[in-house]
């Protein structure tokens, strides 16, 4: 790195550091201070049935919203990278225009679609179909929604550019061979779009943990997952201590998790 | 062992909106043949090979194969066998995946693949190299895998893109030489696109010339270097002089050549350099140019007193001492070594 790459940088590492890095080292002394010095808000963390079950269910949602929005993605990015004009142009906006609502737009915009007395719910009264409403929301089932929607377009970006990479006359030779659509597909493209699937997986996976608005909107305090148990530690119960120390082991989990996912991932696309 | 095909087309032409890519291309390939189609860059041959392949429609014409049509066969259904420009190798299977690929497509019995790759892998001379991935093997093993994955179900056509263009010239030569051997183990008709005019002579039964989508010349290597249809493949193979003949005579001097007017055309290792006048047989007088060291051989630059450039081939040992840039010799050939344009 030379000097000049260190003054472009320079103002950016301040902010990262200023904004980030020191409030971090703040709550890392709070989780080993509060409310007396020592690591007894680890042991709760770590033992305390309220405090796992949440760390569970945050990990059983996110894994279950990564499997769904990279299936969604890849079929997304499908027709995106190798779809007709028409389609193609579609996909595009499926796409961007998630991206210019505000997350909290959009959860409120599930509650109306999904609530008991939501759009949904009513015209399905309304046709028969059903009689008393569906409970879509205020539990884990709307927050995976909320949450599948979200992160799609995450999904796609390393999914697309890995399909981009594919060439083309790898394809046509396995057309060549006598192979299938199908065959061709699950034994030609996907292998070679592996590094792209485990990169969204990864960006997927990661986002999920740490979100806060979708799960506190559509799960309704009934599906609490961590972000908002931190959350609820700090604001709404004295338990400064307690929340540092869940917010450390989420920040360590995700690292955990980042460094051995990039392992996999330069392994995959080596 | 599939049977090698003949291939047939009649007036096969390829339009991609205005431009014509393909213009009334007939010609039939014999069973077992190799035929290499050869062309500058843009000359249709690429595109002719993939009509062939049915990776694309022809706009007009008709292909058979072994007399029965199939223009309207999927790629998928010809099943012929198919070398990429950059070999299209699975990145992510082995190389012994790879050859097997289409022997699984085929649905074969898992001991009928493993046998047959393993007699392709012996084939293409691959032995200790199988369990690698493309990305750990050498442009000529990734070669050799491509080769031994597209003859692994014994096609009846092997159609070949440019195959060795990534590769360097002592690869080259090599990899030319196997795949001679394979044309004559396997008995297949291979289909073979070079714009490398040395490998279509040293490779082919035949070479078809391709030049602004149309078919130029289809002949024996020989007689393509020999005996050029037109100006245009005179040229585009090797180095060749052209020499306007009139009444019978160049720049004044009688001359014996097949026609009385027209141009005359000698390559230019039939073309002799003498010091003197010679008393009989065709010459031209000229002035030496330049002198380039090739070692065994010497390329001599001259120019005629009429101004039209001649390029000789001499052994460097016949070459008389001295012989310095603005010395005034004489080209001379023997009359059965010219051709009129």
């Amino acid at each position: 790195m030379t000097a000049r790459h260190i003054f472009l940088l320079g103002p950016l590492l301040a902010l990262l550091g200023a904004a980030y890095l020191l409030p971090f080292l703040g709550v890392m002394r709070w989780s080993v201070t509060l409310p007396q010095p020592g690591l007894g808000q680890y042991v709760i963390a770590l033992t305390d049935p309220l405090v796992l079950g949440v760390i569970w269910r945050t990990f059983r949602i996110c894994l279950l919203v990564t499997v769904l929005a990279v299936a969604a993605g890849y079929v997304l990015s499908l027709i995106w990278v190798r779809g007709g004009p028409a389609a193609r142009l579609a996909a595009e906006l499926c796409i961007l225009i998630p991206f210019w609502i505000s997350v909290l737009t959009r959860a409120f915009g599930w509650l109306a679609l999904l609530s008991n007395k939501g759009i949904l719910n009513t015209w399905l009264e309304h046709l028969g179909f059903i009689s008393e409403p569906l409970t879509l929301v205020r539990n884990e089932f709307g927050v995976v929604v909320g949450m599948v929607h979200f992160l799609i377009p995450f999904a796609i970006f390393p999914l697309a550019s890995s399909m981009r990479a594919v060439d083309e006359r790898v394809l046509m030779a396995a057309r060549g061979m006598g192979a299938s659509r199908t065959r061709i597909f699950w034994s030609v493209f996907v292998p070679m779009t592996r590094g792209g699937i485990l990169g969204a997986a990864l960006l997927v996976f990661v986002f999920g943990l740490g979100f806060f608005i979708t799960p506190a909107i559509l799960g309704g305090g009934r599906s609490v997952m961590v972000a908002e148990l931190i959350y609820l530690r700090i604001f709404q119960s004295p338990d400064w201590g307690l929340g540092a120390a869940i917010s450390v082991i989420l920040m360590v989990a995700v690292g955990l998790l980042l460094a051995l996912m990039m392992r996999q991932v330069k392994a995959a696309t080596k | 062992m599939t049977q090698a095909a003949e291939i047939g087309a009649t007036g096969i032409g390829k339009q991609f909106g205005q431009f014509t890519a393909l213009a009334d291309i007939t010609l039939t390939i014999a069973r077992g043949e190799f035929l290499t189609l050869l062309g500058p860059s843009g000359s249709g041959k690429t595109t002719f090979l993939m009509v062939l392949s049915g990776f694309e429609a022809p706009s007009s014409g008709r292909l058979t194969l072994n007399g029965t049509d199939m223009t309207d066969l999927a790629a998928e259904r010809r099943g012929f066998g198919m070398v990429f420009q950059g070999y299209a190798l699975f990145p992510h299977m082995t190389a012994e995946e790879n050859i097997a690929f289409p022997l699984k497509v085929q649905g074969r019995t898992a001991a009928e693949v493993k046998r047959r790759v393993d007699e392709m892998i012996g084939m293409v001379g691959l032995g200790g190299h199988g369990h690698k991935r493309p990305s750990g093997l050498s442009g000529g093993q990734q070669q050799r895998v491509a080769l031994a994955r597209a003859l692994a179900y014994a096609p009846p056509v092997l159609l070949l893109d440019e195959p060795f263009s990534a590769l360097d010239k002592n690869l080259r030569g090599q990899m030319q030489d196997e795949m001679r051997r394979l044309h004559r183990e396997t008995g297949t008709t291979f289909v073979f696109v070079t714009h490398d005019q040395e490998e279509a002579l040293a490779l082919s039964s035949r070479v078809a010339i391709f030049d602004k989508g149309r078919l130029q010349q289809l002949a024996p290597p020989r007689e393509v270097y020999e005996r050029p249809a037109n100006r245009f493949v005179a040229e585009f193979l090797g180095d060749i002089n052209i020499l306007p003949v009139k009444g019978g005579r160049i720049e004044g001097r009688a001359v014996q050549a097949p026609g009385a007017t027209g141009d005359l055309a000698i390559r230019p290792e039939y073309m002799a350099l003498a010091l003197a006048q010679p008393e009989d047989g065709n010459a031209v007088a000229a002035t030496l140019n330049d002198l380039t060291y090739l070692g065994a051989e010497t390329r001599l630059s001259l120019v005629t007193s009429g101004g039209v450039p001649i390029v000789l081939h001499q052994q460097t040992s016949d070459l008389p001492a001295g012989l310095a840039p603005g010395a005034s010799v004489w080209a001379t050939w023997a009359p059965g070594h010219g051709f009129l344009l």
